[in-house]
């Protein structure tokens, strides 16, 4: 079974992003990018399925700038067997994104594409489940287990109340949560064997998708910030000013 | 304009986020309506339509909505979109799971976690576990928005008379089975929804500590109880007490943070509460950042020492 995992390339999670002073974004020059923590979980649970015998081929995805092509080196020093760039400068955003990896997908033909649930950059937590409505395939969000047995994949979802166990027809979308796996780091022979996997590259033109974004961001600004406390010097203190100064308890 | 909101519920009753999407819905204008897809659900329904400013409830009801799975929620919305300008769910697990799919049905974007509706065009979301703040205005027919909860008050459970339309209920997709649910009840106040919140950290040391640090001090407080990522990875507590980035959003009168270091994703998920306590033994702990009152202090001790005396 081929299995699809596509990867962002987002500012590191250790990053704390800075507004541009001019309000028209976030300032990403010269800060350190990484793979989404999200798509690590998902590259790490495919190569766990080919460990399983269960998947075959893992085709790593990335849609983005030049330098998307370290964050597909870093998916197949993880495990994957192979990458394809979707190469473009245009701002993308996720129904672009699902569109662009429908058009991989009917390609390829995978019985599995997992992705991350949400990119840390834009937080939108969209392309999964917008793939899994233009192919009309069944969507397993939020995993935290995969099982994959015969042609159903039974995945354990994490839901506001706890957890929810459902079975999804193969084909299928999973979108990893955080209790999925601990992704594994990749050594420096399987960095160096990355280097010679075979990488794709392809343009949205090639794959006959429009990603005209269809929001505009108008302004980026800082949230409110909050005024600074104090510290408390005990515990007595601390319940007097939260009667009779915040007046919370 | 007329807006769409997608109920949460139980089949017999709307789960309180419903009552914030209904104040954004408010926000942009318009005549209100609800769908409440269930199975046997004429009691939300009902509940639906005595919210303070719904005008119409849409009732769809089969056994394809019976474990509320977003291929077939979504059928059902894409089966009664025509007339709608904005359709909202709330960005719950059940919202998320639903909302995209019924943007990419539609052909239109869909915005995330709205904070703040500037106009029937143009939202606030946060991006970068919201260290910014991104205005957006969306140029696509119908607008598909998911709505944070904290950031809207909640619209009056009574008041309404709406009226209740039944429509036909969609067939099972057919993809997927629902299989079983693990969902904890408890008698505390649900986490985005209290007025207190008692959140645990790695601090705690492990989850013995947490049942007996946390839980006395909740209890007292009538606080619900959280827990940072590190808490739930190390097994202390299950996965929906985790508060942040990537798990719940709350904003009570009071947040109680311990043995929480106050990582950004942290941070993201409780920094609009109105109070912030901190206990922690490291005075350059950055939750100390943004706490309005902080206790540099060994928590085994401190709190003990706090939940005797209030
Ligand atoms: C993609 C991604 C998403 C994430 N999403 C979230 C999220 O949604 N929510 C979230 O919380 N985290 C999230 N994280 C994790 C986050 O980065 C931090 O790792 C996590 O919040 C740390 O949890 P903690 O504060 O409990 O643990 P630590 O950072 O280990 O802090 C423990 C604190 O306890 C204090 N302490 C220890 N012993 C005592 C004592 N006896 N008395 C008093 N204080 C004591 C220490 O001084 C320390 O400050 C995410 C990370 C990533 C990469
Ligand atoms: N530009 C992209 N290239 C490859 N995969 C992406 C891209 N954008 C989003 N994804 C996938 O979709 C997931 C969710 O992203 P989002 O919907 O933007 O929060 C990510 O974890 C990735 O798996």
């Amino acid at each position: 079974m081929k299995v699809l995992v596509p990867v962002k390339r987002v500012v590191d999670y250790n990053v704390k992003v800075r507004v541009k002073s001019d309000n028209t974004g976030v300032d990403i020059a010269n800060v350190k990018m990484s793979m989404n923590p999200f798509c690590e979980i998902a590259v790490e649970e495919a190569v766990r399925l080919k460990e399983k015998g269960i998947a075959t081929e893992i085709v790593a995805v990335s849609a983005g700038v030049a330098q998307c092509q370290e964050t597909l080196r870093n998916a197949m020093a993880i495990g994957a067997d192979r990458g394809i760039l979707i190469e473009t400068d245009a701002e993308l955003q996720p129904l672009a994104v699902a569109k662009l990896l429908k058009a991989v997908v009917e390609r390829e033909q995978p019985r599995l594409v997992i992705l991350g649930k949400q990119a840390i950059d834009d937080d939108a937590n969209q392309t999964g489940q917008m793939l899994a409505a233009l192919l009309g395939w069944g969507q397993a969000t939020f995993a935290s287990k995969v099982e994959i047995d015969g042609g159903v994949a039974r995945v354990t979802c994490e839901v506001d109340g706890g957890l929810e166990t459902v079975l999804v027809n193969l084909p299928a979308i999973v979108t990893t949560d955080l209790r999925l796996n601990e992704p594994r780091y990749a050594t420096l022979p399987n960095i160096m064997k990355a280097k010679k996997k075979p990488l794709e590259t392809v343009k949205p033109v090639d794959l006959g998708v429009d990603v005209t974004p269809r929001l505009t961001v108008l302004r980026v600004e800082e949230p409110p910030k909050r005024q600074g406390g104090i510290k408390v010097p005990d515990v007595a203190t601390l319940i007097e000013k939260l009667r009779n100064e915040a007046k919370v308890i | 304009m007329r807006c769409l909101v997608i109920a949460e519920h139980d089949n017999q009753s709307l789960k309180a986020a419903t009552l914030n999407v209904v104040s954004a819905a408010a926000a942009i204008g318009g005549e209100i309506h609800v769908l409440v897809a269930g199975e046997n659900a004429a009691g939300a329904a009902q509940a639906a339509a005595s919210v303070a400013g719904v005008a119409k409830v849409l009732h769809a009801d089969g056994p394809a909505h019976a474990h509320r799975l977003p291929e077939n929620a979504a059928a059902q919305v894409v089966a009664n979109a025509a007339g709608y300008t904005h359709i909202l769910a709330p960005a719950t697990a059940y919202g998320k799971a639903l909302a995209p799919r019924v943007a990419a049905l539609l052909d239109v974007a869909q915005v995330s976690d709205i904070l703040k509706v500037v106009d029937a065009d143009t939202f606030v979301r946060p991006i970068y576990a919201g260290n910014a703040y991104a205005t957006v205005k969306s140029s696509d027919g119908v607008k598909v928005i998911t709505v944070r909860g904290t950031a809207f008050a909640a619209a009056a459970t009574t008041g309404g008379s709406a009226t209740i339309e039944t429509v036909a209920a969609v067939a099972d997709t057919g993809t997927t089975r629902f299989v079983s649910a693990e969902i904890v009840k408890s008698e505390r106040p649900e986490l985005t929804a209290a007025r207190i919140v008692v959140t645990g950290g790695r601090g705690l040391g492990s989850g013995e500590n947490y049942q007996k640090i946390i839980i006395p001090l909740a209890d007292k407080l009538g606080a619900a109880i959280g827990a940072s990522r590190a808490a739930v990875d190390a097994g202390y507590v299950p996965n929906d007490y985790q508060v942040g980035q990537t798990g719940k959003i709350v904003a009570p009168d009071l947040y109680v943070a311990v043995g929480v270091s106050g990582a950004i994703q942290h941070l993201a998920g409780m920094k609009d509460s109105k109070v912030i306590v901190a206990i922690n033994k490291d005075p350059d702990a950055p939750i100390f950042s943004v706490a309005d009152y902080g206790l540099v202090a060994d928590l085994f001790e401190a709190v003990p020492e706090l939940t005797a005396k209030l």
